[in-house]
C-alpha cells in the first residue's frame, strides 16, 4: 500500500515558495523560514499572497505533488497536479461510461448509497453514545427516513431519480444535525446549510473542509489516472471537479462532517477563531485556521481498517484507495464499486 | 524509510571542498541536513539505491567515507533530540 506523507501548509501571507535542490524552500524576504524535500511530501496548501515560483510548480507535477491556492483568507483559487498517469485507455472507458447513463446510474448509486449510508451512522452513532443528552427521538426518527432512502436509491431506474432521492435524504440529515452539536450550543448551531457565504460557524466550518476533502480527492483520482472533472452525477461544468464532488459524497459525512463535530464537541474550536465580514458571511481567521489545519492533518494520519479491502490504512489515503476502486470497477475487475461504508 | 546519511570528506585540496559541496547537495534532493555532515532522508528502498549510487560517484574513495544508518519506517521512537533544531522534521505538522 503506498504511504501517505505530510503536507506543507504555508500560511504566511508574505511567504514565497521557490525550488532548490529538489527543495521546497518557503522564504520571507530574504529569510529562509524551511526547505523540504519534495520526496517527503504529499501536496502544498498555499494560503500567502507570493505563491510559487513556475519552476517549483513544475517539478511538483514530475513529483506528482499536488500544490493548490488559497487566498489568505481561505478562499479557494486553483490547484495544479502532475500528469503522473496518462493511462489513455483508462481515461476513454470513464468517459464512456460516463456518457452512457445505463452504465455511469449503478456507480452513481454506488455514491449516493455510500452517502447515506454513512449519514445514517453518523445519527447513531451519537444517538447510542449520547443518549441521555440528545434528542433522540428526533435522531432515531431522521435515522429511518434515511434507511427507507437507502431502499429508494436501490429502486432509481434514472439518474434524475437518484438526485431527488439524494437532495431528500441531505434534508432529513441535516434536519438532525443540531442534534450532534454537544458542546457550547450558543454558540455553534445549525439551522440549515448555507453557503457563498456560510452564514453560521458551523458552516464557515464545512465549507472550509469539503475544500480540503475536495483537494484530496482531486489529487487522488488524478493520481489513480482518471480525469476528475468528468463525472457520473455531478453534471459536468467547466471548471467544476465532478467525479471527484461524486467521489466526495461517500466522505462527506464521515470524514468531513465527523471531523468539524468533533472539533467543536472537544472544544478545540472557539467563538473567537471566526470573524463576520460586512456580507453577514462567518469566516474562520488565521487562529481558526491553524487550530483546523493541525486537526486536520492530525486526523488524516490516524489509522483506520478499510472495511472492504479488510488492511489497515490511514484516513488520509481513503480517497485515494477508494479511487483505486473505482478504477477496478471501471475496468471490469470489480462487479461494482463499492463505496466505504463506515459504522 | 529513514537514512541518516553521515559524510566526512576530506576538504585539504579545492577539489576536496567541491566534493564536500556535491554530496550535500545530493543529500538535500532525499533528505534534510540535521548537522553539519548529517542528514536525515526519508527515503523509498529505490530512491536509496540512488542516492547511494549518486554519493559513491561523487566521493574520492582513498580519503573520505560515507556511512548510511537504516532506522526503518518507524524510526519516531529512535531519534532523540536535545538543543537547538535546524530543520523542520518532515514527520510533524508542517506549517509555516
Amino acid at each position: 500500500m503506498r504511504r501517505l506523507l505530510n503536507t506543507l501548509f504555508v500560511l504566511s501571507e508574505d511567504a514565497y515558495l521557490s525550488l532548490k535542490d529538489d527543495n521546497v524552500v518557503v522564504q520571507i524576504k530574504d529569510a529562509r523560514l524551511a526547505s523540504i524535500p519534495l520526496r517527503s511530501i504529499e501536496g502544498i496548501l498555499c494560503f500567502s499572497y507570493k505563491g510559487a515560483s513556475p519552476a517549483l510548480m513544475g517539478r511538483c507535477a514530475e513529483f506528482g505533488v499536488s500544490v493548490s491556492f488559497f487566498s489568505p483568507r481561505g478562499r479557494y483559487y486553483c490547484s495544479i497536479l502532475g500528469e503522473k498517469n496518462r493511462n489513455v485507455l483508462l481515461r476513454r472507458e470513464q468517459f464512456r461510461v460516463a456518457d452512457d447513463e445505463s452504465r455511469s446510474l449503478p456507480i452513481a448509486k454506488s455514491f449516493i448509497f455510500g452517502k447515506v449510508f454513512n449519514c445514517r451512522w453518523v445519527l447513531e452513532r451519537v444517538r447510542r453514545d449520547h443518549s441521555m443528552r440528545v434528542n433522540a427521538e428526533r435522531l432515531s426518527s431522521q435515522s429511518a427516513l434515511l434507511k427507507t432512502a437507502l431502499n429508494e436509491i436501490n429502486a432509481c431506474s434514472t439518474l434524475d431519480e437518484l438526485r431527488g432521492v439524494e437532495g431528500n435524504a441531505a434534508k432529513d440529515y441535516f434536519g438532525a444535525y443540531d442534534d450532534l452539536i454537544l458542546h457550547s450550543k450558543d454558540d455553534f448551531y445549525f439551522e440549515g446549510r448555507s453557503r457563498r457565504p456560510p452564514m453560521d460557524r458551523l458552516n464557515a466550518l464545512m465549507s472550509f473542509i469539503y475544500t480540503l476533502l475536495t483537494g484530496d480527492c482531486t489529487a487522488a483520482l488524478q493520481g489513480v489516472g482518471l480525469d476528475p472533472y468528468v463525472g457520473f452525477m455531478h453534471v459536468d461544468r467547466p471548471g467544476r471537479v465532478s467525479l471527484a464532488l461524486d467521489l466526495m459524497e461517500e466522505f462527506r459525512p464521515i470524514i468531513g462532517d465527523r471531523f468539524v463535530l468533533s472539533l467543536v464537541n472537544t472544544g478545540a474550536i472557539k467563538p473567537k477563531d471566526f470573524e463576520e465580514r460586512e456580507n453577514g458571511g462567518i469566516f474562520l481567521n488565521d487562529q481558526g485556521r491553524k487550530i483546523v489545519l493541525a486537526a486536520w492533518q492530525k486526523r488524516k494520519q490516524e489509522q483506520m481498517t478499510h472495511p472492504f479491502l479488510n488492511e489497515k490504512i490511514s484516513w488520509g489515503l481513503v480517497p485515494y484507495v477508494q479511487a483505486l476502486l473505482l478504477v477496478r470497477a471501471l475496468r471490469g475487475d470489480l462487479d461494482a464499486y463499492p463505496p466505504l461504508l463506515w459504522k | 524509510m529513514m537514512v541518516v546519511v553521515a559524510y566526512d570528506v576530506n576538504t585539504q585540496t579545492p577539489q576536496g571542498r567541491r566534493r564536500l559541496r556535491r554530496v550535500a547537495k545530493a543529500c538535500t534532493k532525499y533528505g534534510q541536513r540535521v548537522q553539519n555532515s548529517v542528514f536525515e532522508c526519508e527515503v523509498t528502498p529505490s530512491d536509496l539505491l540512488v542516492l547511494k549510487h549518486d554519493l559513491a560517484g561523487i566521493i574520492d574513495l582513498n580519503c573520505d567515507s560515507l556511512r548510511f544508518y537504516n532506522l526503518g519506517a518507524k524510526y519516531s521512537n529512535r531519534i532523540e533530540h536535545i538543543g537547538v533544531q535546524h530543520h523542520l522534521p518532515t514527520d510533524g505538522l508542517l506549517m509555516v
